[in-house]
């Protein structure tokens, strides 16, 4: 029986001392797992970026809008057609209910924002303090839209930053005054540069409190409200108790549509899983032509190599032995081209994020595991197929056989 | 003679070459005993490597007997003859088999690292042989730096290492030159004086008259088995 030492010895000579076989095998190795680490990692970033923005609205926020739509299942209504309107006393009465810990009204509209003699068609959200919080949204200079009771206006507004750089350039516009319209406002804050998300864009758009809106836009009725509850209790039983407290105020007519982040995701269900099977694919695809890659160079290395076992066998070696051998070269040989591989896949992956900071990229765990056990599978077998059949043989068999063929 | 080293009884070998079938041994009788000094000669084509493999057991006859040191060895598994080979055969070949990436003397401690020795032990047989084959300013080369002779010197020891009974050469000078084919003959005939059986396959007429009994194969039937009755006692 040959010592486990000699064994190692054995394998790690024919490793070191024909480095250019050993080269291209560990790069045939490393190249597919690479492919198939990087690919999915890439794949997967991109998916849960998009995931990360359809869900930052927050996980404890619902939606109010307008209107009764029987949905089934699909999207819910966006276009807020409502028949009656949500004013702001509703908005109000909401507080009532200890699960919602905060209400952001929401007017939406279209102004013509004016600064002397530049002027820009923009987005302009009435609103409040709450709304701050909900969306998550930092302010670059200056603060937030003034703690204030929700009927009251007051001539003050937070604009992007795109909007910013257009109506100020490099002027400080803290303190300035602005046109909205015929309406006055003061700017007291300016939105943090986020970048282009999936949702609403707020680079462009002028935030003022939501009694001010009502003036511009001359409006009862409010676009959303947004609730922020304490999803301890279960958003079904929250939903329930807000449609509820509506049905009261209204006559007894529920015509309000309660939107969840659920019902959101699951709008955005197909988009999602026709990523994941995608990136799925992507890994498939990449596994597969790695694991071809391997099975060739190793094909063709044991293949060189069968006169060597015909001699090992010669020699007095037993057909197992002789096999082991080639098998615990095949294990380090795989070993070591799957972590070169998955190595250079991370550092790749880590470049990447550091060019784009905003996209999570990173290899899903299962795709890693399973580009490391292809390789090793494929490694495994593709030497262990040809290194059993010369070790199988007679070993004159074996011996006849040219080097190289 | 019961205690003969080989007994080969009615042993036959036949291969398919395309559809036509080739009797490459052709039911041989043949008794060797310890310590002999024989030469295989005859036309190419006519057995004389499929006996010596079969000798070797690197091959296995169709049917027949091959009793080696007391034991039928047609009967054995792979693993059992495997065995038989590294204790009791060496074997050199036309083309020295010897592996590329290792030096001389790792080529020559295969066998010793194959048999399971332990490294004190494999070094401690590995210096006499090494000098033995003058080998010493050579042991550290890898065979492709070396001379064909030295290359067969190193086959050679390796084929002696682990001290076997039997020692087969199939055309050993076949790749050699003249002087350098002389030089292994020369090797090898030390090797017997020794104590070893030695066969040898050869297309050299005056290296095959050197045997002191020579067998001469035609259409894979021995035909002629003659001895030095004066020189081999
Ligand atoms: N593996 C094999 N497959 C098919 N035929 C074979 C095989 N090995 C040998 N033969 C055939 O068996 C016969 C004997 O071959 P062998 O190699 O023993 O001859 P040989 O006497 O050694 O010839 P040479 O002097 O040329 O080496 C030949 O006809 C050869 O073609
Ligand atoms: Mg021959």
């Amino acid at each position: 029986m040959i010592r486990t030492d000699d064994q190692l010895r054995f394998a790690l000579r024919a490793m070191l001392r024909q480095r250019f076989r050993t080269i291209m095998q560990l790069i045939a190795m490393s190249i597919g797992v690479l492919a198939v680490v990087l690919l999915t990692g890439l794949g997967e970033g991109g998916r849960q970026y998009v995931l990360g923005e359809f869900s930052s609205l927050g996980k404890d926020v619902l939606i109010m809008l307008p209107g009764r739509k029987e949905t089934s299942g699909g999207m819910p209504p966006l276009s807020g057609e409502g028949t009656r309107d949500i004013t702001l006393q509703d908005a109000q009465s909401l507080l009532r209910l200890p699960e919602v810990e905060r209400v952001a009204p929401l007017i939406v509209g279209n102004s013509e924002i004016s600064r002397g003699s530049l002027s820009r068609e923009s987005l302009v959200l009435g609103t409040n303090q709450a709304f701050f919080d909900i969306r998550q949204m930092k302010l670059a200079r200056g603060q937030a839209l003034p703690l204030l009771p929700l009927d009251q206006p007051s001539p003050v507004c937070v604009i992007g930053d795109t909007l910013r750089k257009e109506l100020f350039a490099a002027e400080s516009p803290l303190g300035q005054w602005l046109g909205v319209d015929a309406y006055r406002c003061r700017v007291i804050g300016v939105l943090e540069d986020t970048g282009t998300g999936l949702g609403m864009n707020m680079s462009d758009a002028l935030i003022l409190p939501v009694a001010s809106a009502m003036q511009i836009f001359n409006t009862q009725g409010m676009f959303r409200v947004m609730i922020d509850v304490r999803a301890a209790q279960g958003v079904a039983r929250i939903t329930n108790d807000i449609e509820q407290l509506m049905t009261e105020r209204r006559n007894g007519l529920l015509d309000v549509t309660i939107v969840t982040p659920d019902s959101i995701m699951r709008a955005f269900d197909n988009v999602l899983s026709i990523m994941t099977f995608a990136i799925a694919g992507i890994g498939a695809i990449s596994l597969f032509v790695a694991g071809v890659l391997i099975m060739n160079m190793t094909l063709i290395t044991v293949s060189q190599r069968t006169a060597e076992i015909g001699l090992l066998k010669a020699l007095g070696a037993a057909s197992h032995e002789v096999r082991s051998l080639f098998i615990l070269e095949a294990v380090m040989m795989s070993l070591l081209g799957g972590g070169l591989g998955l190595s250079l896949a991370q550092l790749c992956l880590w470049g990447a994020r550091l060019r784009f900071p905003d996209i999570p990229f990173a290899a899903p765990l299962w795709a890693s595991a399973a580009a490391l056990g292809i390789a090793m599978l494929c490694g495994l077998l593709f030497s262990w197929i040809p290194a059993n059949r010369a070790a199988s043989q007679a070993p004159v068999l074996a011996l006849q056989h040219q080097n190289g063929k | 003679m019961s205690d003969a080293l080989i007994r080969v009884n009615g042993v036959n070998k036949t291969f398919l070459l395309g559809n036509e079938p080739v009797h490459a041994l052709n039911n041989i009788q043949l008794q060797i005993q310890s310590g002999e000094y024989l030469s295989v000669m005859g036309p190419s084509g006519s057995g004389k490597s499929t006996l010596l493999n079969m000798l070797g057991l690197l091959d296995v006859p169709d049917n027949g007997e091959y009793w080696l040191a007391g034991a039928d060895t047609v009967p054995m598994d792979e693993e059992q003859r495997a065995l038989y080979r590294r204790q009791q055969i060496g074997f050199v070949f036309q083309s020295y088999h010897l592996i590329p990436r290792l030096s001389a003397a790792e080529n020559i401690e295969l066998p010793l690292i194959l048999a399971g020795i332990a490294p004190a032990e494999r070094k401690k047989r590995l210096q006499p042989i090494i000098e033995k084959l003058g080998l010493d300013s050579r042991a550290g080369h890898l065979p492709n730096q070396l001379s064909g002779g030295q290359r067969q010197r190193v086959a050679i020891g390796r084929a002696i290492i682990m001290k076997p009974h039997l020692l087969l050469a199939d055309e050993p000078t076949g790749n050699l030159d003249s002087s350098s084919g002389a030089e292994v003959v020369a090797l090898l005939e030390e090797l017997n004086n020794e104590g070893i059986t030695l066969v040898v396959v050869t297309h050299d007429a005056d290296l095959g008259q050197r045997a002191k009994r020579r067998i001469r194969m035609v259409d894979g039937v021995i035909v002629q088995d003659e001895k030095n009755a004066g020189a081999n006692a």
